[in-house]
């Protein structure tokens, strides 16, 4: 099941540059929520935030209250490391272990934390890999390929493997698609389409229409503020703020 | 003058720069190339005549005798690398990884420049000290004072190339574990450090054959030995030293095998060479980038 989360008053700097200023935002459970705006206005910085992968830019630090279900990701007894095993995460560029076969690509998560049973293993990585829609295609070479031969559209997929294996309850994308050709893309947001059901989802993105295709909810950035937060077709529709209007309609950014 | 020359002209051009371009190229890599195989070759042309294989098994032999051989530098040899390995090899990765994912700030720095200057000491003043060091103190000259000189003398070596390529991975790489909750230590080890295994092979190789051939530092650590040793605690022969010893001797057949002792040193350490990467790259997965 998918966990709600709640940001509010979320700030964040990099050395004296404030990247996100006040953010306030209740995204829902098991629904995908994307995140848009121009280069540069925080939307990375922001769910980079709610997985605390922000503060390990030398630097970096964020202030504020983000709740992932019942867990205070800026308390105190809160562990970034144990943290990040309920909140996944697929970078704007596919990032596999050029060392790890794909096996061991979508192990790695539950390997390096110590996980040794290999029947648990070896359902993991299956049933990771068919929720990735990438079984089929890799399952003759699990154990002989590295993750690194397979093609771009391909590693993307089993980086999401990879970070569905240690089951989380978040998925965090960062521009998952952006350095994927459109067939890729178009298996992508299937995949998103589906894993729904399941996780709560925050997507990063510059396509408007891929914003408009995969996620229920909406926000807009700008200049490191939450302008606008609301149901996608709202946003695309009928948004509220002069701002949003100006950008969805292409006339900056 | 493009409007004048016909495109017939012009593509003939381009192919002559090209292949004098390559030509000059290829004159550079055989200049470069032609020392080691002049090295080699003489080696092997002075060297051969002097192999048997009683010069493999055999202890050194007073000068006149025949049938002596360098079998306990041999065994010297690998053993001191052995001890050199085991002290160079942690200690130099140690260092490297602390350098790289731990060393942006004034220590780093610090341990750099150190590492540098030990890279720089020369070669006799590291036996020296570690003849202060472990053989006063042992009061005697020993395999384990001619592995500890050796060994620091690694680990400037592989400590820098460590570093070099581990910088050299990705931070990506680095994020995709951290965001998997893999912690930051086991993130090191088995997602940075293996990334980059192969890179950092050939560094202990460089450092490794760099030492193989050292003889300033063994001269008052090991000090050499004309008989077998296998303790610790003995002086130690070591090809190096022999060869030395036999290469200024006034004996012709001693000179004969000083060369027959460089020729075996320098196959045994490209052979190690060898070995090691056969090794190391069964474990490689195809299309491992």
């Amino acid at each position: 099941m998918g966990t709600p989360i709640h940001v509010s008053g979320l700030n964040a700097w990099f050395g004296s540059k404030q990247a996100l200023d006040n953010i306030n935002l209740d995204i829902p459970p098991n629904h995908a929520t994307a995140v848009i705006g121009p280069s540069g206005c925080g939307k990375s910085t922001f769910v980079r935030c709610l997985n605390r992968m922000h503060e390990t830019i030398p630097g970096a630090r964020a202030e504020g209250t983000v709740k992932v279900g019942e867990t205070d990701v800026y308390g105190n007894g809160t562990s970034a490391v144990e943290l990040r095993r309920k909140v996944g995460m697929v970078f704007q560029k596919p990032n596999p272990f050029p060392s790890m076969s794909i096996y061991d690509n979508v192990a790695a998560g539950l390997k390096l934390n110590g996980l040794r049973k290999r029947r648990i293993l070896d359902e993991t990585v299956e049933h990771s890999l068919r929720q990735a829609a990438l079984w089929d295609e890799v399952k003759d070479e699990l154990k002989k390929k590295s993750g690194a031969s397979l093609s771009g559209g391909q590693q993307q997929r089993l980086c999401i493997a990879r970070a569905l294996a240690v089951q989380p309850e978040v998925m965090l994308m960062d521009e998952p698609a952006s350095a994927l050709d459109p067939i890729s893309t178009a298996k992508i947001e299937e995949l998103i389409y589906q894993l729904k059901s399941e996780y709560t989802i925050v997507i990063v993105t510059h396509n408007m229409q891929q914003a408009a295709r995969v996620a229920e909810f909406t926000g807009f950035f700008l200049l490191g503020q939450l302008v606008e937060f609301d149901k996608t077709e709202t946003i695309f529709t009928k948004p509220h703020d002069k701002r949003t209007e100006d950008y969805i309609t292409g006339r900056f950014g | 003058m493009h409007n004048t020359r016909s495109g017939r002209g012009l593509m003939r051009w381009r192919r002559f720069k090209n292949l004098f371009a390559t030509c000059v190229m290829s004159l550079m890599a055989l200049l470069v190339l032609a020392p080691l195989f002049a090295v080699l070759g003489d080696l092997v042309r002075r060297g051969a005549g002097a192999l048997h294989w009683s010069f493999l098994v055999n202890l050194p032999t007073p000068p006149g005798e025949a049938g002596g051989g360098m079998a306990n530098g041999i065994a010297g040899s690998f053993m001191m690398l052995l001890v050199a390995s085991a002290i160079g090899v942690p200690l130099g990765i140690g260092c490297g990884v602390f350098l790289s994912e731990y060393g942006n700030n004034r220590y780093g720095t610090i341990i750099r420049f150190t590492a540098d200057v030990l890279n720089g000491v020369p070669s006799i003043v590291i036996g020296m000290t570690v003849y202060g060091l472990v053989v006063i103190t042992q009061r005697h000259f020993s395999l384990l004072a001619g592995g500890i000189a050796l060994g620091i003398m690694m680990v400037p070596t592989v400590s820098r190339s460590t570093e070099e390529m581990l910088r050299m991975v990705p931070q990506s790489i680095r994020e995709a574990a951290w965001g998997l909750g893999v912690p930051r230590w086991r993130t090191t080890v088995s997602v940075v450090l293996r990334t980059a295994t192969s890179g950092i092979i050939t560094g202990i190789m460089l450092a490794f054959a760099r030492v193989a051939g050292e003889t300033a530092p063994l001269l008052f650590t090991a000090f050499g030995n004309q008989f077998w040793n296998f303790k610790l605690n003995q002086p130690t022969a070591a090809l190096p030293l022999q060869i030395y010893t036999y290469a200024i001797s006034a004996f012709e057949d001693w000179n004969q095998q000083a060369w027959a002792g460089a020729l075996i040193l320098i196959v045994l350490i490209i052979g190690t060479i060898g070995v090691v990467r056969l090794v190391a790259a069964r474990g490689t997965l195809r299309g491992a980038a």
